[in-house]
């Protein structure tokens, strides 16, 4: 397990570094929103969570010494014309698919790069994806909010147990009927008045 | 215009959306008006494709957004939509459903969600536009967006019921985030492996470099596996949905109840039979024999939980949770016919849920309970709203000629072919629970008997009950139509079935799956 360069636990913490703390933080956040009594803090799980795998797409498209995927200078196929074509856009610059003549470009024709230049750019594509996947938690932390915030103004409380109580309580209380609104506001005040 | 119906399926619902939103202040009364013409919109653009698909050679329709090409290899570097048979047909159910509940919804929006009008048929759309993408796109990472689109608008439109729906919609988000993050997860080790986020592009690398071995796609399984479980609450996972859906608003239940868990077991097919492929996801593993089982232990458990419900939304919300097991099990006995059982029964278990929650919905507006004792005599009153519930429920017994017969005959032909016994033991169980079930409503409805077993009187015509709760007072028109349009279809699709297989035929007859019992 241990060999003459550290095997197995060399590979983990240092080669592996990024992976393991993904592990450790997915587990955090799964154990926040399953154990947590808390709805907010079974929330700041759900970030945590969301967050670890951010790390674990982000460290997929790590690459070292790689840049951005922006032409260089030297590999920009347009040359020093592009200057003048400040508006044409450059496309993907991983397009490995045969050169073919762009139809728009009258100047040149748009030239491939080949593998050993391409390597020196490092995959944009899982940082672009985690952009949507940030904006997807930012919106499910919305909601989740939202709906703490009227489970407070219901029940006066954001403790897990004592919603679930306060539930049971007024299910008891009126078995048969669907409890109308005015019940329910007037249970929750009544439960507030006896907190206070 | 035909050419971009694909197109249209989105961009209808879309833009409706964004209507409501603007409409919802002053002008709230057209929202309903602009959510039914979009939908109808929607319609068209489906049916329109459905024609092309089935009219072209190989099937299947490519559509790109934004003029990219699939030339590259892996295969696919924008988004494709790609409408084959399969993700059409569903895709046609979803916007279906959603047609009829557009119809049905405005009484209930209105006196359930009063002033809502804007920010219900605007998640209303959303929803359906995601549901609808999840059916036709061919991109692994534009899939988890749009589960994520349907899962948040989904949120939005059942917390707006009671206090007591917010309760429930919080477990909905925790679970439905874990679930889709899952995926998420899964999504980034096949990635990882095979370069491309493209369905058909994964397939073909994995193929090519013949990555069957490799754990990362063991692990990818899994997680995708494991996410879409969750997500269309598969038994051990259904904590969220019970609750969920029988405390949403009607028109909510009624739209999410028939597709959401539906459209989570095309996304288990799809990811099976495109993604991984045959051979990959039906090799022999833990995850393969250990899932079968875990169907038997689902279908009964849920069956025997929809028997010890006193409440009629209750039951109905675990009656889904027993089909889940059955369209699970469908598709994991490994079995030809057990497959084209379980996408029949995707679309006739949509239209018969369908049925059942618009018929459940009326009676909660017209008694003001869902409660089984609020059920006596109610055939007298609306003798038109019980035939349609009536359908429903003879449906998901399986009794000729509804379609859930016809469904469950197949399901049950693949378990006895495949040899898996305890599936189809499991089957006939649930089937014996439904009737228990339905037949006891049915009782109710009809002769009125007290929850003791006392009688109030020998038939619907003495039963005892108040001058005003036997006159015959039907639910209004525009929840009755979308009712009896909806129990129309089961029938029509009883009936039509052997069309409705040859389209899944044609779809499953290339993979080459084992038709008999040689395993």
């Amino acid at each position: 397990m241990f060999g003459e360069d550290g095997g197995l636990l060399r590979e983990l913490l240092v080669e592996r570094f990024n992976y393991c703390i993904y592990v450790v933080l997915l587990l955090i956040g799964l154990y926040a929103m399953i154990a947590k009594n808390n709805l907010i803090k079974k929330l700041i799980g759900m970030s945590i969570f969301q967050t670890a795998i951010i790390l674990f797409y982000v460290s997929l498209g790590v690459k070292e010494g790689a840049s951005i995927p922006i032409y260089k200078p030297e590999h920009d196929p347009h040359g020093h014309h592009a200057e003048d074509h400040a508006d044409h856009k450059p496309k993907d610059a991983n397009a490995s698919s045969s050169a073919s003549a762009d139809a728009h470009d009258d100047h040149h024709e748009v030239q491939a790069l080949t593998d050993e230049q391409t390597r020196q750019y490092a995959n944009p594509l899982p940082h672009v994806l985690m952009l949507t996947a940030i904006v997807v938690g930012v919106a499910t932390l919305g909601v989740a909010l939202a709906v703490v915030q009227r489970i407070y103004r219901a029940y006066g409380t954001i403790e897990e147990d004592e919603v679930m109580k306060a539930i049971m309580e007024e299910s008891q209380g009126i078995p048969s009927t669907k409890g109308s609104p005015k019940s329910k506001k007037g249970a929750s005040k009544k439960r507030k008045a006896k907190k206070a | 215009m035909s050419e971009n119906s694909i197109a249209l399926i989105f961009a209808c619902p879309l833009f409706g959306a964004v209507l409501c939103t603007f409409l919802g202040g002053a002008k709230r009364a057209l929202c309903h008006p602009v959510a039914v013409v979009s939908l109808g919109g929607a319609l068209w653009g489906g049916i329109e494709t459905l024609r092309r698909v089935v009219a072209s050679e190989s099937h299947e329709i490519s559509y790109l957004l934004g003029g990219w090409t699939l030339d590259s290899y892996p295969r696919g570097v924008g988004i494709e939509f790609r409408a084959d048979l399969l993700g059409t047909l569903i895709m046609l159910v979803v916007i279906g459903v959603a047609f009829l509940v557009a119809l049905y919804s405005k009484l209930t929006v209105s006196e359930e969600t009063p002033e809502k009008e804007g920010p219900f048929y605007t998640l209303f759309l959303l929803q359906v536009t995601g549901l609808a993408g999840i059916c036709l796109t061919g991109d692994a990472f534009n899939l988890y967006v749009l589960i994520e689109v349907a899962a948040l608008t989904g949120y939005g439109l059942i917390a707006m019921g009671s206090a007591r729906a917010a309760a429930a919609t919080f477990n909905y988000v925790i679970l439905g985030t874990i679930g889709a993050s899952f995926y998420l997860l899964g999504v980034g080790y096949l990635y990882m492996k095979t370069g491309t986020l493209n369905m058909v592009g994964i397939q073909e690398v994995i193929v090519q470099q013949d990555l069957a071995d490799s754990a990362t796609m063991q692990v990818a399984f899994v997680f995708i596996g494991l996410g879409i479980l969750i997500k269309m609450a598969f038994f051990p996972f259904h904590a969220w949905l019970p609750n969920a859906y029988s405390h949403a608003p009607t028109s909510t239940s009624c739209l999410l109840a028939p597709l959401v868990t539906k459209v989570m077991i095309y996304v288990m097919i799809r990811m099976t039979l495109t993604v991984f492929g045959v051979d990959f996801s039906f090799e022999e593993t833990l995850w393969t024999k250990l899932l079968p089982w875990l169907v038997v232990v689902a279908i009964v458990c849920a069956a025997t939980m929809a028997l010890a419900q006193r409440d009629l939304k209750k039951m109905l919300t675990y009656l889904i949770v027993a089909e889940v097991g059955y369209m699970v099990g469908g598709v994991w006995i490994y079995n030809y016919y057990g497959l084209v059982g379980s996408i029949f029964h995707v679309i006739s278990d949509a239209c018969m849920t369908l049925c059942l929650f618009l018929g459940a919905g009326i009676i909660l507006r017209k008694v003001g309970t869902s409660h089984f004792d609020g059920l006596k005599g109610l055939f007298r009153r609306m003798p038109l709203t019980m035939t349609g519930f009536f359908v429903g429920g003879f449906s998901i017994i399986g009794l000729p000629p509804t379609c859930g017969f016809f469904s469950k005959w197949y399901l049950i032909t693949g378990g006895m072919l495949a040899e898996r016994w305890e599936y189809v033991v499991a089957l006939l169980f649930s089937t014996m629970v439904m009737v228990v079930l339905f037949f006891r409503l049915i009782e109710r409805i009809h002769l009125a008997v007290k929850e003791s077993g006392e009688e109030f009187g020998h038939g619907h015509g003495d039963l005892d009950l108040p001058e005003n709760e036997t006159r015959f007072d039907e639910a209004p028109l525009s929840m009755l139509i979308p009712l009896l349009l909806s129990a129309a279809v089961v029938l029509l699709i009883g009936i039509y079935n052997q069309d409705v297989v040859n389209l899944v035929e044609s779809f499953l007859e290339p993979l080459n799956l084992p038709k008999g019992t040689d395993r």
